[in-house]
């Protein structure tokens, strides 16, 4: 087990160059120009101008050795500077992937028990009212467009309703607690700020709702048909037979045996949701890495695209290993090979 | 009990007393019957065989009588354990019996350990649900159970999953299961139908020394007669959804008095008399809800007569033993031998 994951950890460095380099070459096909992200549009018939951009931003050297360069500055731990910005990508991102991760976390935790819950009952109580309510809660979760059920969300529960507070990640009247782990919610309550804490958690509800409730409709839908699978086995009949209360035979024997393919799907959402809320980041003005991409990908701020394209590939990379960690700890089939 | 057998008072006390059990089952608007009264009575320490074709009902009636049949089934009839009535028993109460007092084990012993879950903890899992201990001792009393199931290294094997274990050790481990808590019975539901010939007779031990050990009731359902043959103290036949015969098993083998029973034995293979065909009986059994009027064998019946068209026997005692059929008392002499040869003749066999 150690080796496979001792192995998993070697092919890594690998997979990020190869990340990085396909990153790299994807900029160079693009047909934008990203001078116009650097220099402004009167000056663009200056060719003086537009060859001391050139000459700043190393664009005038040829592709090989641009791309060696960007290697050597990340080897450093340097993501580049935005076009935009001005900004190190770096500090950049480390700015905004706690937002996201925040958001994120937050959905997958709400997505993810909702799913399972729901499909577990949808299973246990199949073709009831029960399983038919569950079910039509994840066609929509996962068929109605974040920009819709966002929108409409935050018309109903902010706009109509006050119930909860507008977009954006907290009160920007609020003095924020010192940034230890860049979650919001926890940092305040570490800082002991509960005012903060309230604030960061009204705001973060509905988007980690609706970014949830797309996860969920997935979650359920997988999770109720692997139950319905292995609740037939006969090994959930065995356990009844032992006198195992249903709870114990749903929770304990059934819904441990449906982990793999779940877990699969916990880990690709989270992994996709780290630079693909951006629908969800936009509606909610959520200062995350999904708008990050959005703005650069408009201005072709090429550091800025590659280095959220790194950190997206990362996440994958990451969630992936931590995924095949834990299909051990649920499948011991799995130690063997 | 019903038969011969119950005058042996103190050795043979009623355990288990199952009377016209019936399992119904709805489906998309249209009910059939899986089960359509089966009387029985189980002793104490007695081997009673359950014999019957897959789809007969011998299966689902002992669900039923565990509670365990899925929640569109409709029960209804007695079951009396030790005098108390199961059907309709409360959940939670039923499941102080099941795995307690009463056990089951299934057909499959690949499907029926829960993959995920050692061995020994789905064996302490068992001790735990009934009996006060700490998980330790569980798993001390799952390691001792393995040891009486002859699981060499009990220890480490414990510790396994159901995966690194071999078809027939793993139905040692679900028979381990079954008797953590000292049961009074145990339901083997086709023990050994999913194994190996040698591992089939090596399982049948484990499970008589067990028997004969803790003073078990068991109850073997199986459609391989040879498994009643060598096991079982009693023998009930079942046929669509009824017990059509009931009797000790020297006198079920010697003198059947139902001629399913008959055409049963006959198709058993013999050494002794060289056969160029196995004997089989006519036909096939009926599909649930599409019974034949009268009695429900008189489609493949070769003495069936216009009375069994109409008129479904009731299961009768003919002298200590128990026969669903019209002409119990008056059916020829048994020999399976001539019952083979006389359908060689009409061509009633398969090649």
């Amino acid at each position: 087990m150690s080796r496979y994951i001792l192995r998993r950890l070697i092919a890594m460095p690998f997979l990020v160059l190869g990340i990085v380099t396909i990153a790299f070459l994807i900029t160079t096909v693009t047909k934008g120009d990203p001078l116009t992200a650097i220099v402004a549009e009167q000056q663009m018939s200056n060719p003086e101008v537009v060859a001391a951009a050139k000459a700043r931003w190393g664009l005038d050297r040829p592709l090989p050795e641009r791309y060696m360069i960007y290697l050597g500055n990340l080897l450093s731990g340097d993501l580049g500077t935005s076009f935009i910005t001005k900004r190190n990508v770096g500090t950049d991102i480390l700015y905004r992937l706690p937002a996201t991760l925040e958001l994120v976390f937050a959905a997958m935790i709400f997505g993810t028990t909702l799913g399972i819950v729901l499909g577990v009952l949808a299973a246990y109580f199949r073709n009831s009212l029960i399983d038919h309510g569950a079910r039509l809660f994840a066609l929509f979760g996962s068929s109605l467009p974040v920009f819709w059920s966002g929108l409409g969300l935050l018309f109903v529960f902010s706009v109509m309703l006050h119930w909860l507070p507008g977009p954006g990640r907290v009160d920007a009247r609020l003095a924020l607690p010192p940034g230890i782990t860049g979650f919001l919610t926890i940092d305040s309550l570490l800082a002991g700020n509960l005012t903060v804490f309230k604030d960061a958690l009204w705001h973060l509800l509905l988007p980690a709702f609706v970014l949830g409730w797309t996860v969920s409709g997935t979650i359920s839908r997988l999770v109720r048909a692997n139950m319905l699978d292995v609740m037939s086995r006969e090994f959930v009949l065995t356990a009844r037979a032992k006198g195992a209360s249903e709870f114990r035979v749903v929770i304990v024997h059934a819904l441990r045996n449906t982990m793999v393919p779940t877990l699969t799907v916990i880990g690709y959402s989270f992994a996709y949701l780290i630079t693909g809320a951006v629908l969800t980041e936009t509606i909610f003005s959520w200062p995350g890495m999904g708008s990050y991409a959005v703005e650069a990908a408009r201005a072709l701020d090429f550091p800025a695209i590659i280095g959220v394209t790194i950190v997206g590939g990362l996440a994958f990379l990451v969630t992936n290993l931590i995924t095949d960690i834990l299909y051990v700890v649920a499948n011991p089939r799995v130690r063997l090979s | 009990m019903r038969t011969g057998a119950a005058e042996k008072p103190g050795e043979r006390e009623p355990l288990l007393s199952i009377r016209g059990l019936r399992v119904g089952f709805r489906k998309a608007g249209s009910q059939f019957e899986a089960v359509r009264g089966i009387d029985l009575d189980v002793a104490k320490g007695e081997v009673v065989g359950i014999v019957g074709e897959s789809g007969s009902g011998k299966s689902v009636g002992m669900l039923a009588a565990l509670g365990l049949t899925s929640k569109n089934a409709v029960v209804t009839g007695s079951v009396r354990f030790k005098g108390e009535e199961l059907v309709g028993k409360p959940a939670r109460e039923m499941r102080k019996i099941r795995g307690a007092r009463i056990t089951m084990i299934f057909q499959d012993p690949l499907s029926s350990l829960n993959p995920v879950m050692t061995v020994g903890a789905q064996i302490a899992e068992a001790v735990r649900l009934h009996q006060r201990v700490t998980r330790k001792q569980a798993m001390a009393r799952a390691v001792e159970l393995l040891n009486l199931v002859s699981i060499p290294q009990p220890e480490r094997r414990a510790s396994q999953y159901p995966h690194e274990f071999s078809g027939g050790m793993r139905q040692r481990a679900v028979i381990a299961m079954a008797v953590a808590n000292d049961p009074d019975l145990l339901i083997a539901d086709e023990p050994t139908t999913a194994l190996d010939v040698t591992v089939q007779a090596q399982i049948l031990n484990v499970l008589r020394s067990l028997q004969e050990r803790l003073g078990l009731g068991l109850v073997l359902i199986t459609h391989d007669l040879g498994v009643v043959a060598g096991h079982a103290d009693r023998v009930a036949v079942v046929y669509s959804g009824r017990v059509v015969e009931q009797a000790d098993v020297s006198q079920l083998f010697a003198d059947p008095r139902h001629p399913y029973t008959r055409g049963l034995i006959a198709s058993i293979p013999n050494l002794e008399e060289s056969r160029d065909r196995l004997f089989s009986i006519d036909g096939s059994p009926p599909a649930l809800g599409r019974l034949p009027g009268g009695c429900a064998f008189h489609p493949r019946c070769i003495h069936a007569e216009a009375r069994c068209r109409t008129e479904d026997p009731p299961l009768r005692d003919i002298g200590g033993r128990f026969s669903a059929c019209h002409f119990a008392t008056t059916l020829p002499p048994f020999h399976s031998a001539a019952l083979a040869a006389a359908s060689l003749e009409t061509g009633s066999l398969i090649p």
